[in-house]
Protein backbone atom coordinates (compact mmCIF):
# COMPACT_ATOMS: atom_id res chain seq x y z
CA UNK A 1 0.00 0.00 0.00
CA UNK A 2 3.25 2.32 0.53
CA UNK A 3 4.29 4.03 -2.54
CA UNK A 4 2.93 7.31 -4.08
CA UNK A 5 0.04 7.74 -1.52
CA UNK A 6 2.61 7.71 1.54
CA UNK A 7 1.63 11.48 1.40
CA UNK A 8 -2.00 10.71 1.66
CA UNK A 9 -2.23 8.06 4.21
CA UNK A 10 0.26 10.56 7.10
CA UNK A 11 -2.45 13.63 6.08
CA UNK A 12 -5.05 11.60 7.07
CA UNK A 13 -3.59 10.06 10.01
CA UNK A 14 -5.18 12.75 12.01
CA UNK A 15 -9.31 12.76 10.88
CA UNK A 16 -11.56 10.93 13.44
CA UNK A 17 -11.81 6.75 13.50
CA UNK A 18 -15.16 5.89 14.33
CA UNK A 19 -13.77 3.90 17.37
CA UNK A 20 -13.11 7.21 18.37
CA UNK A 21 -16.77 7.75 19.64
CA UNK A 22 -16.98 4.66 21.97
CA UNK A 23 -16.36 6.32 24.96
CA UNK A 24 -18.43 9.26 24.58
CA UNK A 25 -21.38 6.41 23.94
CA UNK A 26 -20.47 4.17 26.52
CA UNK A 27 -20.65 7.36 28.91
CA UNK A 28 -24.07 8.24 27.87
CA UNK A 29 -24.98 4.98 27.84
CA UNK A 30 -23.84 4.64 31.72
CA UNK A 31 -26.26 7.63 33.00
CA UNK A 32 -29.13 5.47 31.58
CA UNK A 33 -27.44 2.03 32.81
CA UNK A 34 -26.52 2.91 36.22
CA UNK A 35 -28.82 5.75 37.78
CA UNK A 36 -27.66 5.18 41.29
CA UNK A 37 -23.99 4.98 40.31
CA UNK A 38 -24.05 8.77 39.26
CA UNK A 39 -21.90 10.29 41.46
CA UNK A 40 -19.14 8.03 41.14
CA UNK A 41 -19.59 8.08 37.38
CA UNK A 42 -18.67 11.88 37.27
CA UNK A 43 -15.55 10.64 40.09
CA UNK A 44 -14.42 8.90 36.90
CA UNK A 45 -15.21 11.27 34.42
CA UNK A 46 -13.32 13.71 36.34
CA UNK A 47 -10.29 11.64 36.80
CA UNK A 48 -10.19 10.56 33.72
CA UNK A 49 -9.41 13.96 32.46
CA UNK A 50 -6.89 13.70 35.83
CA UNK A 51 -5.37 10.83 34.02
CA UNK A 52 -5.40 12.62 30.47
CA UNK A 53 -3.31 15.65 31.70
CA UNK A 54 -0.66 12.95 33.12
CA UNK A 55 -1.01 11.34 29.49
CA UNK A 56 0.45 14.69 27.64
CA UNK A 57 3.73 15.04 29.80
CA UNK A 58 4.56 11.64 30.82
CA UNK A 59 2.85 9.00 27.48
CA UNK A 60 3.91 12.04 24.83
CA UNK A 61 6.90 14.48 26.48
CA UNK A 62 8.22 11.04 28.68
CA UNK A 63 8.57 13.71 31.63
CA UNK A 64 8.46 11.03 34.26
CA UNK A 65 6.68 13.00 37.32
CA UNK A 66 5.44 12.07 40.60
CA UNK A 67 3.67 15.93 41.25
CA UNK A 68 1.01 15.71 39.06
CA UNK A 69 -1.22 16.22 42.28
CA UNK A 70 0.05 19.20 42.69
CA UNK A 71 -1.99 20.69 39.85
CA UNK A 72 -5.45 18.92 40.92
CA UNK A 73 -5.36 19.67 44.22
CA UNK A 74 -4.42 23.91 43.31
CA UNK A 75 -7.19 24.00 41.08
CA UNK A 76 -9.33 22.27 43.48
CA UNK A 77 -8.02 24.68 46.37
CA UNK A 78 -8.36 27.80 44.25
CA UNK A 79 -12.11 26.80 43.11
CA UNK A 80 -13.09 25.42 46.57
CA UNK A 81 -11.75 28.87 48.41
CA UNK A 82 -13.78 31.17 45.53
CA UNK A 83 -16.86 29.08 46.57
CA UNK A 84 -16.50 29.44 50.03
CA UNK A 85 -16.02 32.68 50.03
CA UNK A 86 -18.62 33.94 48.03
CA UNK A 87 -18.05 33.06 44.11
CA UNK A 88 -19.65 29.82 43.82
CA UNK A 89 -20.50 30.14 39.49
CA UNK A 90 -18.96 27.41 38.36
CA UNK A 91 -17.61 27.60 35.12
CA UNK A 92 -15.49 30.82 35.95
CA UNK A 93 -14.36 29.07 39.08
CA UNK A 94 -12.37 26.27 37.25
CA UNK A 95 -11.31 28.83 34.70
CA UNK A 96 -10.03 30.01 37.92
CA UNK A 97 -8.72 26.52 38.50
CA UNK A 98 -7.25 26.49 35.71
CA UNK A 99 -5.34 28.88 35.45
CA UNK A 100 -4.10 28.81 39.07
CA UNK A 101 -2.58 25.34 38.00
CA UNK A 102 -1.37 26.30 34.94
CA UNK A 103 1.02 29.13 36.80
CA UNK A 104 2.29 26.52 39.27
CA UNK A 105 3.04 24.56 36.45
CA UNK A 106 4.87 27.24 34.82
CA UNK A 107 6.97 28.45 37.43
CA UNK A 108 8.54 25.30 38.87
CA UNK A 109 8.89 23.90 35.37
CA UNK A 110 11.21 26.87 34.53
CA UNK A 111 12.83 25.70 37.68
CA UNK A 112 12.60 21.89 37.23
CA UNK A 113 12.41 21.19 34.05
CA UNK A 114 16.71 22.24 33.64
CA UNK A 115 16.71 18.34 34.08
CA UNK A 116 15.43 14.70 33.67
CA UNK A 117 15.08 11.72 34.54
CA UNK A 118 15.69 10.78 38.22
CA UNK A 119 16.35 14.29 39.41
CA UNK A 120 13.25 15.25 37.76
CA UNK A 121 11.17 12.90 39.32
CA UNK A 122 12.40 13.59 42.47
CA UNK A 123 11.97 17.52 42.16
CA UNK A 124 7.88 16.73 41.05
CA UNK A 125 7.57 15.35 44.04
CA UNK A 126 9.45 17.87 45.85
CA UNK A 127 6.90 20.62 44.30
CA UNK A 128 4.13 18.79 45.63
CA UNK A 129 5.45 18.32 48.82
CA UNK A 130 5.91 21.88 49.04
CA UNK A 131 2.41 22.87 48.24
CA UNK A 132 0.80 20.36 50.48
CA UNK A 133 2.83 21.67 53.29
CA UNK A 134 1.90 25.28 52.64
CA UNK A 135 -1.74 24.62 52.35
CA UNK A 136 -1.69 22.74 55.33
CA UNK A 137 -0.12 25.21 56.88
CA UNK A 138 -2.28 28.25 56.10
CA UNK A 139 -4.83 26.21 57.94
CA UNK A 140 -6.60 29.85 58.95
CA UNK A 141 -7.62 29.64 55.34
CA UNK A 142 -7.84 26.41 53.82
CA UNK A 143 -8.69 24.42 56.77
CA UNK A 144 -5.85 22.34 57.20
CA UNK A 145 -6.00 19.02 58.36
CA UNK A 146 -9.89 18.82 58.22
CA UNK A 147 -10.14 20.06 54.33
CA UNK A 148 -12.23 22.82 53.03
CA UNK A 149 -15.61 23.26 54.38
CA UNK A 150 -18.46 25.64 53.40
CA UNK A 151 -18.05 25.20 49.66
CA UNK A 152 -21.12 26.93 48.15
CA UNK A 153 -21.33 26.35 44.26
CA UNK A 154 -23.94 28.31 42.16
CA UNK A 155 -26.14 26.25 39.34
CA UNK A 156 -24.40 25.88 35.68
CA UNK A 157 -25.79 29.19 33.91
CA UNK A 158 -28.05 29.84 36.79
CA UNK A 159 -30.09 26.86 36.05
CA UNK A 160 -28.61 23.29 36.51
CA UNK A 161 -28.41 22.78 39.91
CA UNK A 162 -26.21 20.34 41.94
CA UNK A 163 -28.64 17.78 42.28
CA UNK A 164 -28.52 14.67 45.04
CA UNK A 165 -28.32 11.79 42.22
CA UNK A 166 -25.40 13.89 40.76
CA UNK A 167 -27.04 13.89 37.12
CA UNK A 168 -26.14 17.62 36.64
CA UNK A 169 -22.23 16.79 37.69
CA UNK A 170 -22.17 13.63 35.75
CA UNK A 171 -23.13 15.93 32.91
CA UNK A 172 -20.79 18.32 33.52
CA UNK A 173 -17.85 16.36 34.18
CA UNK A 174 -18.66 14.51 30.26
CA UNK A 175 -19.21 17.93 28.89
CA UNK A 176 -16.03 19.47 30.30
CA UNK A 177 -13.78 16.11 29.96
CA UNK A 178 -14.93 16.09 26.40
CA UNK A 179 -13.91 19.66 25.39
CA UNK A 180 -10.58 18.89 26.87
CA UNK A 181 -10.04 16.13 25.29
CA UNK A 182 -11.14 17.48 21.95
CA UNK A 183 -8.20 20.16 22.70
CA UNK A 184 -5.76 17.94 23.96
CA UNK A 185 -6.62 15.65 20.44
CA UNK A 186 -5.92 18.52 18.43
CA UNK A 187 -2.68 18.93 20.27
CA UNK A 188 -0.84 15.20 20.03
CA UNK A 189 -1.98 15.33 15.93
CA UNK A 190 0.28 19.18 15.91
CA UNK A 191 3.39 19.59 14.82
CA UNK A 192 3.81 20.05 18.51
CA UNK A 193 2.17 17.74 19.86
CA UNK A 194 4.83 15.05 17.47
CA UNK A 195 8.02 16.85 18.49
CA UNK A 196 7.35 16.36 22.03
CA UNK A 197 6.83 12.42 20.76
CA UNK A 198 10.18 13.19 18.97
CA UNK A 199 11.56 14.48 22.46
CA UNK A 200 10.28 11.36 24.03
CA UNK A 201 11.52 9.15 21.13
CA UNK A 202 15.26 11.02 21.12
CA UNK A 203 15.97 14.13 22.31
CA UNK A 204 19.33 14.72 20.71
CA UNK A 205 18.01 14.63 17.63
CA UNK A 206 15.52 17.05 18.26
CA UNK A 207 17.48 19.65 19.47
CA UNK A 208 20.26 18.59 15.55
CA UNK A 209 16.81 19.06 13.84
CA UNK A 210 17.02 22.52 15.54
CA UNK A 211 13.97 22.12 18.07
CA UNK A 212 13.88 24.32 21.69
CA UNK A 213 13.29 21.53 23.39
CA UNK A 214 13.40 23.19 26.67
CA UNK A 215 10.63 25.40 25.48
CA UNK A 216 8.35 22.61 24.27
CA UNK A 217 8.61 20.84 27.55
CA UNK A 218 7.80 23.76 29.63
CA UNK A 219 4.58 24.53 27.44
CA UNK A 220 3.45 21.01 27.63
CA UNK A 221 4.15 20.56 31.37
CA UNK A 222 1.94 24.07 31.82
CA UNK A 223 -0.83 23.04 30.04
CA UNK A 224 -1.17 19.37 31.54
CA UNK A 225 -1.22 21.32 35.00
CA UNK A 226 -4.01 23.54 33.61
CA UNK A 227 -5.99 20.51 32.59
CA UNK A 228 -5.28 18.76 35.94
CA UNK A 229 -6.19 21.54 37.73
CA UNK A 230 -9.40 21.93 35.53
CA UNK A 231 -10.20 18.00 36.91
CA UNK A 232 -9.42 19.06 40.82
CA UNK A 233 -11.82 21.64 40.36
CA UNK A 234 -14.49 19.79 38.69
CA UNK A 235 -14.05 17.04 41.56
CA UNK A 236 -14.02 19.72 44.10
CA UNK A 237 -17.28 21.39 42.78
CA UNK A 238 -19.56 18.25 42.37
CA UNK A 239 -18.08 16.86 45.71
CA UNK A 240 -18.37 20.41 47.53
CA UNK A 241 -14.97 19.27 49.17
CA UNK A 242 -11.76 19.58 49.02
CA UNK A 243 -9.10 17.86 51.12
CA UNK A 244 -5.51 17.70 51.69
CA UNK A 245 -5.04 14.18 50.59
CA UNK A 246 -6.16 15.50 46.66
CA UNK A 247 -1.98 16.84 46.73
CA UNK A 248 -0.72 13.79 48.46
CA UNK A 249 1.81 11.94 46.91
CA UNK A 250 -1.05 8.31 47.04
CA UNK A 251 -2.65 10.67 44.40
CA UNK A 252 0.00 11.03 41.88
CA UNK A 253 0.79 7.70 42.24
CA UNK A 254 -2.51 6.44 41.89
CA UNK A 255 -3.68 8.03 38.41
CA UNK A 256 -0.32 6.99 36.97
CA UNK A 257 -1.19 3.39 37.78
CA UNK A 258 -4.77 3.91 36.18
CA UNK A 259 -2.92 5.54 33.35
CA UNK A 260 -0.77 1.98 32.76
CA UNK A 261 -3.31 0.42 33.37
CA UNK A 262 -5.14 1.42 30.22
CA UNK A 263 -1.78 2.38 28.39
CA UNK A 264 0.46 5.44 28.17
CA UNK A 265 1.16 8.03 25.30
CA UNK A 266 -2.08 6.62 23.07
CA UNK A 267 -4.42 9.11 24.46
CA UNK A 268 -7.49 6.56 25.52
CA UNK A 269 -5.48 4.98 27.95
CA UNK A 270 -7.21 7.27 30.69
CA UNK A 271 -10.71 6.10 28.96
CA UNK A 272 -9.66 2.76 29.71
CA UNK A 273 -7.21 2.81 32.48
CA UNK A 274 -9.33 5.03 34.96
CA UNK A 275 -12.84 3.45 34.96
CA UNK A 276 -11.22 -0.03 35.25
CA UNK A 277 -9.02 0.81 38.16
CA UNK A 278 -11.82 2.78 40.18
CA UNK A 279 -14.51 0.48 39.41
CA UNK A 280 -12.27 -2.68 40.60
CA UNK A 281 -11.62 -0.07 43.60
CA UNK A 282 -15.27 0.04 44.73
CA UNK A 283 -16.00 -3.60 43.40
CA UNK A 284 -12.86 -4.94 45.75
CA UNK A 285 -13.73 -2.73 48.57
CA UNK A 286 -17.52 -4.06 49.13
CA UNK A 287 -16.63 -8.16 48.46
CA UNK A 288 -13.13 -7.40 50.67
CA UNK A 289 -12.82 -4.41 52.95
CA UNK A 290 -9.65 -4.68 54.46
CA UNK A 291 -7.52 -6.23 51.50
CA UNK A 292 -9.11 -4.54 48.40
CA UNK A 293 -5.61 -3.18 47.64
CA UNK A 294 -3.96 -6.40 47.78
CA UNK A 295 -6.54 -7.39 44.44
CA UNK A 296 -5.42 -4.14 43.35
CA UNK A 297 -1.81 -4.92 43.59
CA UNK A 298 -2.17 -8.46 42.31
CA UNK A 299 -3.87 -6.80 39.12
CA UNK A 300 -1.24 -4.53 38.51
CA UNK A 301 1.46 -7.07 39.04
CA UNK A 302 -0.40 -9.23 36.17
CA UNK A 303 -0.07 -6.53 33.70
CA UNK A 304 3.27 -5.60 34.69
CA UNK A 305 4.06 -9.25 33.73
CA UNK A 306 1.80 -10.02 30.52
CA UNK A 307 1.46 -6.46 28.88
CA UNK A 308 3.48 -3.83 29.47
CA UNK A 309 1.67 -1.63 27.76
CA UNK A 310 -1.45 -1.69 29.36
CA UNK A 311 -4.48 -2.68 28.12
CA UNK A 312 -4.38 -0.89 24.92
CA UNK A 313 -0.88 -2.34 24.50
CA UNK A 314 -2.51 -6.18 24.59
CA UNK A 315 -5.01 -5.01 21.68
CA UNK A 316 -2.09 -3.36 20.03
CA UNK A 317 -0.29 -6.47 19.98
CA UNK A 318 -2.92 -8.61 19.41
CA UNK A 319 -3.81 -7.42 16.12
CA UNK A 320 -0.56 -6.80 15.07
CA UNK A 321 0.08 -10.66 15.51
CA UNK A 322 -3.06 -11.11 13.95
CA UNK A 323 -2.47 -9.29 10.97
CA UNK A 324 1.21 -11.28 11.06
CA UNK A 325 -1.28 -14.65 10.41
CA UNK A 326 -2.91 -13.16 7.63
CA UNK B 1 36.09 37.20 -0.51
CA UNK B 2 33.22 35.86 1.14
CA UNK B 3 34.40 34.69 4.45
CA UNK B 4 34.24 31.01 5.10
CA UNK B 5 31.60 28.90 5.76
CA UNK B 6 32.99 27.06 8.86
CA UNK B 7 35.32 28.12 10.91
CA UNK B 8 37.33 26.83 14.33
CA UNK B 9 40.11 28.86 16.29
CA UNK B 10 41.85 26.93 18.58
CA UNK B 11 38.97 25.22 19.94
CA UNK B 12 40.10 23.04 22.90
CA UNK B 13 37.69 20.63 24.97
CA UNK B 14 39.17 18.39 28.19
CA UNK B 15 37.29 16.13 30.21
CA UNK B 16 39.69 15.85 33.25
CA UNK B 17 42.89 14.71 31.83
CA UNK B 18 41.13 13.19 28.49
CA UNK B 19 41.82 16.05 25.91
CA UNK B 20 39.22 15.58 22.65
CA UNK B 21 40.00 18.80 20.95
CA UNK B 22 43.54 20.37 21.58
CA UNK B 23 43.22 23.68 19.88
CA UNK B 24 41.67 22.87 16.47
CA UNK B 25 42.21 25.49 13.87
CA UNK B 26 39.88 24.17 10.92
CA UNK B 27 38.58 26.11 7.47
CA UNK B 28 35.72 24.80 5.57
CA UNK B 29 34.96 26.95 2.61
CA UNK B 30 31.74 27.20 0.94
CA UNK B 31 31.08 24.52 -1.73
CA UNK B 32 33.89 22.37 0.18
CA UNK B 33 33.95 18.63 -0.41
CA UNK B 34 36.36 17.80 3.21
CA UNK B 35 36.97 15.33 4.83
CA UNK B 36 37.65 14.42 8.15
CA UNK B 37 39.93 11.63 9.20
CA UNK B 38 41.72 9.74 11.83
CA UNK B 39 42.02 6.44 14.17
CA UNK B 40 38.96 5.77 16.54
CA UNK B 41 39.34 8.09 19.61
CA UNK B 42 40.94 10.95 18.04
CA UNK B 43 38.06 12.91 18.80
CA UNK B 44 36.10 13.54 14.96
CA UNK B 45 33.14 13.18 16.72
CA UNK B 46 33.71 15.25 19.67
CA UNK B 47 34.49 17.97 16.90
CA UNK B 48 31.15 17.85 15.49
CA UNK B 49 29.95 18.03 18.50
CA UNK B 50 31.11 20.87 19.52
CA UNK B 51 30.99 22.94 16.34
CA UNK B 52 26.99 21.94 16.73
CA UNK B 53 27.16 22.73 20.35
CA UNK B 54 26.20 19.84 21.55
CA UNK B 55 29.27 20.45 23.91
CA UNK B 56 30.29 23.34 24.92
CA UNK B 57 34.17 24.21 24.23
CA UNK B 58 36.79 24.84 26.90
CA UNK B 59 37.72 27.89 25.18
CA UNK B 60 38.05 28.85 21.55
CA UNK B 61 35.94 29.81 18.67
CA UNK B 62 33.72 28.76 16.16
CA UNK B 63 32.41 30.96 12.98
CA UNK B 64 29.26 30.14 10.59
CA UNK B 65 29.71 32.45 7.37
CA UNK B 66 32.20 34.83 9.85
CA UNK B 67 29.48 34.94 12.42
CA UNK B 68 30.78 33.91 15.75
CA UNK B 69 28.26 30.84 16.98
CA UNK B 70 30.19 29.97 20.01
CA UNK B 71 27.53 31.11 22.12
CA UNK B 72 24.96 30.15 20.16
CA UNK B 73 21.95 27.54 21.45
CA UNK B 74 22.33 24.08 19.10
CA UNK B 75 18.59 25.09 17.81
CA UNK B 76 19.95 28.83 17.03
CA UNK B 77 22.93 26.86 14.70
CA UNK B 78 20.67 24.69 13.26
CA UNK B 79 18.21 27.60 11.77
CA UNK B 80 21.39 29.51 10.14
CA UNK B 81 21.55 25.91 8.34
CA UNK B 82 24.81 24.05 10.16
CA UNK B 83 23.46 20.18 10.18
CA UNK B 84 24.87 17.41 11.22
CA UNK B 85 24.14 13.82 11.45
CA UNK B 86 24.71 11.05 13.96
CA UNK B 87 27.39 8.14 13.76
CA UNK B 88 25.11 6.25 15.38
CA UNK B 89 21.55 6.41 14.42
CA UNK B 90 19.74 8.31 16.56
CA UNK B 91 16.39 8.87 14.95
CA UNK B 92 12.66 8.66 16.47
CA UNK B 93 12.70 4.82 16.34
CA UNK B 94 8.82 3.84 16.47
CA UNK B 95 7.96 6.97 14.14
CA UNK B 96 7.78 6.14 10.28
CA UNK B 97 10.18 6.99 8.02
CA UNK B 98 8.22 9.65 6.66
CA UNK B 99 7.57 11.27 10.19
CA UNK B 100 11.07 11.66 10.95
CA UNK B 101 11.47 13.26 8.07
CA UNK B 102 8.37 15.54 8.52
CA UNK B 103 9.38 16.61 11.90
CA UNK B 104 12.91 17.96 10.48
CA UNK B 105 10.98 20.08 7.87
CA UNK B 106 8.15 21.07 10.34
CA UNK B 107 11.16 22.51 12.32
CA UNK B 108 12.73 24.05 9.03
CA UNK B 109 9.54 26.39 8.06
CA UNK B 110 9.20 27.36 12.10
CA UNK B 111 6.07 25.57 12.49
CA UNK B 112 7.45 22.72 14.53
CA UNK B 113 5.50 25.01 18.30
CA UNK B 114 2.29 25.02 16.31
CA UNK B 115 -0.51 23.52 18.66
CA UNK B 116 -3.45 23.19 17.21
CA UNK B 117 -3.20 23.12 13.54
CA UNK B 118 -2.47 18.91 12.54
CA UNK B 119 0.54 18.09 10.72
CA UNK B 120 -1.75 16.79 8.42
CA UNK B 121 -2.62 19.94 6.99
CA UNK B 122 1.16 21.17 6.27
CA UNK B 123 0.63 19.26 3.10
CA UNK B 124 3.62 21.09 2.10
CA UNK B 125 5.73 19.93 4.93
CA UNK B 126 4.88 16.22 3.88
CA UNK B 127 5.32 16.53 0.28
CA UNK B 128 8.96 17.87 0.53
CA UNK B 129 9.36 15.61 3.36
CA UNK B 130 8.46 12.59 0.65
CA UNK B 131 10.30 13.66 -2.37
CA UNK B 132 13.30 13.49 -0.03
CA UNK B 133 12.58 10.17 1.36
CA UNK B 134 11.58 8.89 -2.50
CA UNK B 135 15.15 10.33 -3.37
CA UNK B 136 16.88 8.36 -1.19
CA UNK B 137 15.36 5.07 -2.49
CA UNK B 138 13.25 5.03 0.72
CA UNK B 139 9.43 5.65 -0.67
CA UNK B 140 8.26 1.89 -0.34
CA UNK B 141 9.13 1.91 3.17
CA UNK B 142 8.05 5.46 3.65
CA UNK B 143 5.01 4.30 6.05
CA UNK B 144 6.94 1.64 8.35
CA UNK B 145 8.25 2.84 11.52
CA UNK B 146 12.21 3.30 11.39
CA UNK B 147 13.05 0.49 13.87
CA UNK B 148 11.65 -2.29 11.17
CA UNK B 149 14.25 -1.16 8.69
CA UNK B 150 17.25 -3.07 8.18
CA UNK B 151 19.83 -0.46 9.78
CA UNK B 152 21.85 -0.17 6.58
CA UNK B 153 18.37 1.66 5.73
CA UNK B 154 18.17 3.35 8.78
CA UNK B 155 21.30 5.25 8.11
CA UNK B 156 19.89 7.23 4.31
CA UNK B 157 16.93 8.04 7.63
CA UNK B 158 19.28 9.52 8.93
CA UNK B 159 21.04 11.77 6.12
CA UNK B 160 17.22 12.09 4.92
CA UNK B 161 16.59 14.18 7.83
CA UNK B 162 19.88 15.95 7.79
CA UNK B 163 18.59 16.81 4.35
CA UNK B 164 15.11 18.05 5.28
CA UNK B 165 16.80 20.81 7.30
CA UNK B 166 18.35 22.62 3.91
CA UNK B 167 21.74 22.81 4.98
CA UNK B 168 24.31 25.38 4.18
CA UNK B 169 26.99 23.52 6.15
CA UNK B 170 27.13 19.77 6.20
CA UNK B 171 28.36 17.16 8.89
CA UNK B 172 28.02 13.89 7.67
CA UNK B 173 29.58 12.03 10.74
CA UNK B 174 30.16 8.10 9.09
CA UNK B 175 26.89 8.35 7.34
CA UNK B 176 28.59 4.70 5.85
CA UNK B 177 29.13 2.86 9.15
CA UNK B 178 26.94 -0.20 8.84
CA UNK B 179 25.89 0.16 5.23
CA UNK B 180 26.55 -2.86 3.31
CA UNK B 181 28.52 -2.02 0.37
CA UNK B 182 25.37 -2.94 -2.58
CA UNK B 183 24.04 0.70 -0.79
CA UNK B 184 26.76 2.21 -0.22
CA UNK B 185 26.34 3.74 -3.71
CA UNK B 186 23.30 5.38 -2.50
CA UNK B 187 25.11 7.34 -0.16
CA UNK B 188 27.71 8.30 -2.83
CA UNK B 189 24.97 9.59 -5.20
CA UNK B 190 23.57 11.65 -2.54
CA UNK B 191 26.37 13.27 -1.46
CA UNK B 192 27.57 14.02 -5.30
CA UNK B 193 23.90 15.65 -6.22
CA UNK B 194 24.66 18.06 -3.12
CA UNK B 195 24.27 21.69 -4.40
CA UNK B 196 27.50 22.65 -4.91
CA UNK B 197 27.29 25.69 -2.70
CA UNK B 198 26.77 23.43 0.15
CA UNK B 199 29.74 23.03 2.28
CA UNK B 200 30.12 19.44 3.18
CA UNK B 201 32.33 17.90 6.38
CA UNK B 202 32.54 14.17 6.10
CA UNK B 203 33.88 11.94 9.00
CA UNK B 204 34.13 8.07 7.35
CA UNK B 205 36.25 5.22 7.89
CA UNK B 206 35.77 4.14 4.48
CA UNK B 207 38.65 4.99 3.04
CA UNK B 208 37.43 4.19 -0.97
CA UNK B 209 34.57 6.74 -0.07
CA UNK B 210 37.11 9.42 1.25
CA UNK B 211 39.31 9.08 -1.75
CA UNK B 212 36.13 9.05 -4.02
CA UNK B 213 34.46 12.33 -2.86
CA UNK B 214 37.21 14.75 -0.74
CA UNK B 215 38.69 17.48 -2.07
CA UNK B 216 40.47 17.85 0.63
CA UNK B 217 41.10 15.86 3.69
CA UNK B 218 42.08 17.25 7.58
CA UNK B 219 43.76 14.08 9.95
CA UNK B 220 42.97 14.14 13.53
CA UNK B 221 44.89 12.52 15.97
CA UNK B 222 44.75 12.87 20.00
CA UNK B 223 42.89 16.38 19.58
CA UNK B 224 44.71 17.36 17.25
CA UNK B 225 44.90 18.49 13.44
CA UNK B 226 48.22 16.53 12.03
CA UNK B 227 48.20 17.38 8.72
CA UNK B 228 45.62 18.83 5.85
CA UNK B 229 45.90 18.75 2.01
CA UNK B 230 44.96 16.84 -1.11
CA UNK B 231 43.69 13.80 -1.01
CA UNK B 232 47.07 12.94 -2.90
CA UNK B 233 49.19 14.54 -0.43
CA UNK B 234 47.25 12.41 2.42
CA UNK B 235 48.20 9.80 0.78
CA UNK B 236 51.28 10.11 0.83
CA UNK B 237 52.42 11.60 3.69
CA UNK B 238 54.77 9.07 5.81
CA UNK B 239 53.07 10.80 9.28
CA UNK B 240 49.55 9.99 8.48
CA UNK B 241 50.57 6.50 6.53
CA UNK B 242 52.31 5.86 10.16
CA UNK B 243 49.47 6.94 12.59
CA UNK B 244 46.73 5.91 10.80
CA UNK B 245 46.78 3.96 7.68
CA UNK B 246 49.01 1.56 9.41
CA UNK B 247 52.86 0.67 9.04
CA UNK B 248 53.52 -1.44 6.21
CA UNK B 249 55.33 -4.36 7.74
CA UNK B 250 57.42 -7.11 5.88
CA UNK B 251 55.53 -10.37 6.03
Amino acid sequence: MPGPDAVGIFARRHRHHPLEAAPWLVAVAAYFAFPSYLPLGAQILATILFALSADLVLGYAGIVTLGQAAFFGAGAYTTGLLAAHGWGEPITGLLAGAAAAALIGLLSGIVILRTTGLTLLMLTLVVASLLYEVINKASWLTGGDDGLQGMEVWPIFGRFRFDLFGQTAYFYCLIVLFLCWLVARRMVHSPFGRSLVGIRENVRRMHAIGAPVGGRRLVIYTISAALAGISGALIAQTTQFVALSFLSLDRSGTVLIMLIIGGVGRLYGAFIGVPLYMVAQDRFSEIDPVYWYFWIGLLMVLLVVFARGGVLGLIEELRSRDGARR
Amino acid sequence: MSPLALESRGLCRSFGALVVANMIDFRLEHGARHALIGPNGAGKTSFVELVTGALRPSSGHILLDGVDISHWSQAARVKRGLVRTFQITALFRRLSVLENVTLAICERFGIGGGLFRPVGRHRAAIEEAFALVERLGLADEALCPVNTLAYGRQRLVEIAVGLGLSPQVLLLDEPAAGVPSGESGTIIEVVESLPPDLALLIIEHDMDLVFRLAHRITVLVQGRVLVEGSPEAIAADPQVRRVYLGERVPV
